[in-house]
């Protein structure tokens, strides 16, 4: 049994109240938590995820949103596409919700260092990729151009507008956004995000790329990077997977030889690419 | 023939051209004018026979499908250093979406029915023309079925 499988405090639910819930589009919402026993949070890194539970409800895996080095409260950014997370949808401050983790792989910000950062989402993939946007932005002379590629389906589909627009305002940044679809009030760009990629504003023989969205946007965001030049053992991608226990034991998330949950859901593309193109694992 | 000069060297500069012969450079520009749209100006609509292709230099252009009834509906967004129309190079030569203009836009105009004479007297010209407009071409079907599955809409599970 693995060490995190071992530990006993990483089977058992935390109590945490909710501090705030912020509506962030029609179906996406933030969660603000505070541990209901007053004692300190577990620290986590970029890209890691915790298992949120509606108590009667049930146990869903969600990315932190939020800045690994704030002190605050544990944020989760979630989308109501279940009863579980439309429970959640419904909580108020001061509800109470258990909290295990944080567990898995992280997005490798210390490796990236020296290197120029190219930062791809899509939809509410944006979400896992915040906290390693705020890590770099905190560090930002660790890393050489940082590059934020965004693509939503509509302009109200667009996700942390308010913060994608002050960090378009920062000077050592480069922030793109596009939709798949709009009217003509929207003054922006229009097409894939893949289209932001070919439009360089980075070292490509210098970069890491780190990827989350749909695995079909997160395929051909990754042939556009190869096009340009970024080597693909320097892309890496968070993988959405059925997780129940967290720690590896209950295969729910099997993927191939790797278990999302354990060994993910930060993975490096070469890792991974070949079961990507299976239908079903 | 100044004018020509110039539209000569915007031909060069410009990166949907980069490195053509200087012959084939002054061939094109012999079918090609600078011209301006204006801020909210349709600059070529749905259905209208395909007379030009333009090479944008500044501004920023919509393709947009109109339907009765409907807003205009955005599916493509294209800047300067890009290529706008292809429906030029394909019989029946009628545009099938709208072009707007949503800032002022300078570009490079391309008579068409001037161009296809060359490309047809020339088939090294055309060559070069096909081999620029195919990847453009590739790149808008790739775009457009990746628009078309709505990737970002929220998530159906399949029956089986």
């Amino acid at each position: 049994m693995s060490t995190a499988a071992a530990d006993p405090g990483l089977w058992l639910p935390r109590p945490y109240r909710v501090s705030r819930c912020k509506r962030e589009l029609s179906d996406t919402f933030t969660l603000e938590l505070l541990p209901a026993d007053g004692e300190a949070m577990p620290a986590f890194r970029p890209g890691q995820f915790n298992m949120l539970y509606a108590f009667g409800l049930g146990e869903v895996p969600i990315s932190i949103s939020g800045d690994p080095d704030a002190i605050g409260p544990l944020v989760h950014t979630i989308r109501a596409v279940g009863p579980v997370t439309e429970a959640m949808r419904a909580l108020q401050p001061a509800d109470e919700i258990g909290v295990r983790g944080p567990f898995g792989s992280h997005w490798p910000v210390a490796d990236a260092e020296g290197m120029d950062l190219v930062i791809v989402a899509g939809g509410v993939g944006l979400a896992p990729l915040r906290p390693a946007i705020y890590h770099a932005l905190r560090h930002r002379r660790r890393y050489g151009r940082v590059c934020v590629f965004y693509g939503a389906r509509t302009p109200d589909d667009i996700l942390f507008k308010t913060e994608l627009k002050r960090w378009r305002g920062e000077f050592d940044m480069l922030v793109e956004v596009t939709v798949d679809r709009a009217t003509r009030d929207w003054a922006g760009k229009v097409g894939v995000v893949t289209r932001l990629v070919e439009g360089g504003g980075y070292d490509p023989l210098h970069t890491v790329a780190l990827m989350c969205g749909p695995e079909v946007m997160m395929r051909y965001t990754s042939r556009a990077l190869e096009a340009r030049g970024v080597a693909r053992e320097r892309m890496y991608l968070s993988l959405e997977r059925n997780m129940k226990c967290a720690v590896g034991l209950c295969g729910h998330c099997q993927f191939g030889p790797h278990f999302v949950c354990k060994d993910g859901p930060v993975f490096r593309l070469d890792a991974i690419e070949s079961l990507l193109a299976v239908d079903e694992l | 023939m100044g004018d020509i000069v110039r539209i000569h060297q915007m031909l060069g500069e410009h990166p949907f051209l980069g490195e053509l012969p200087e012959s084939v450079l002054e061939t094109l520009a012999g079918c090609a004018s600078n011209c301006m749209f204006a801020a909210d100006s349709i600059i070529f609509r749905d259905g209208q026979p395909a007379q030009h292709f333009y090479l944008l230099r500044y501004g920023t252009v919509s393709l947009e499908i109109r339907s009765p009834g409907r807003e205009a509906l955005l599916i493509d967004t294209l800047y300067d250093g890009d290529v706008l129309g292809w429906s030029w190079l394909l019989p029946p030569y009628r545009w099938n979406m709208d072009a707007h203009a949503m800032t002022v836009v300078r570009a490079l105009a391309f008579d068409a029915a001037c161009l296809r004479s060359k490309a047809e007297a020339d088939p090294a010209l055309g060559y070069e023309l096909y081999r620029r407009f195919v990847p453009v071409m590739g790149r808008r079907l790739m775009a457009a079925r990746m628009q078309l599955a709505d990737l970002y809409a929220r998530p159906v599970k399949a029956c089986r």
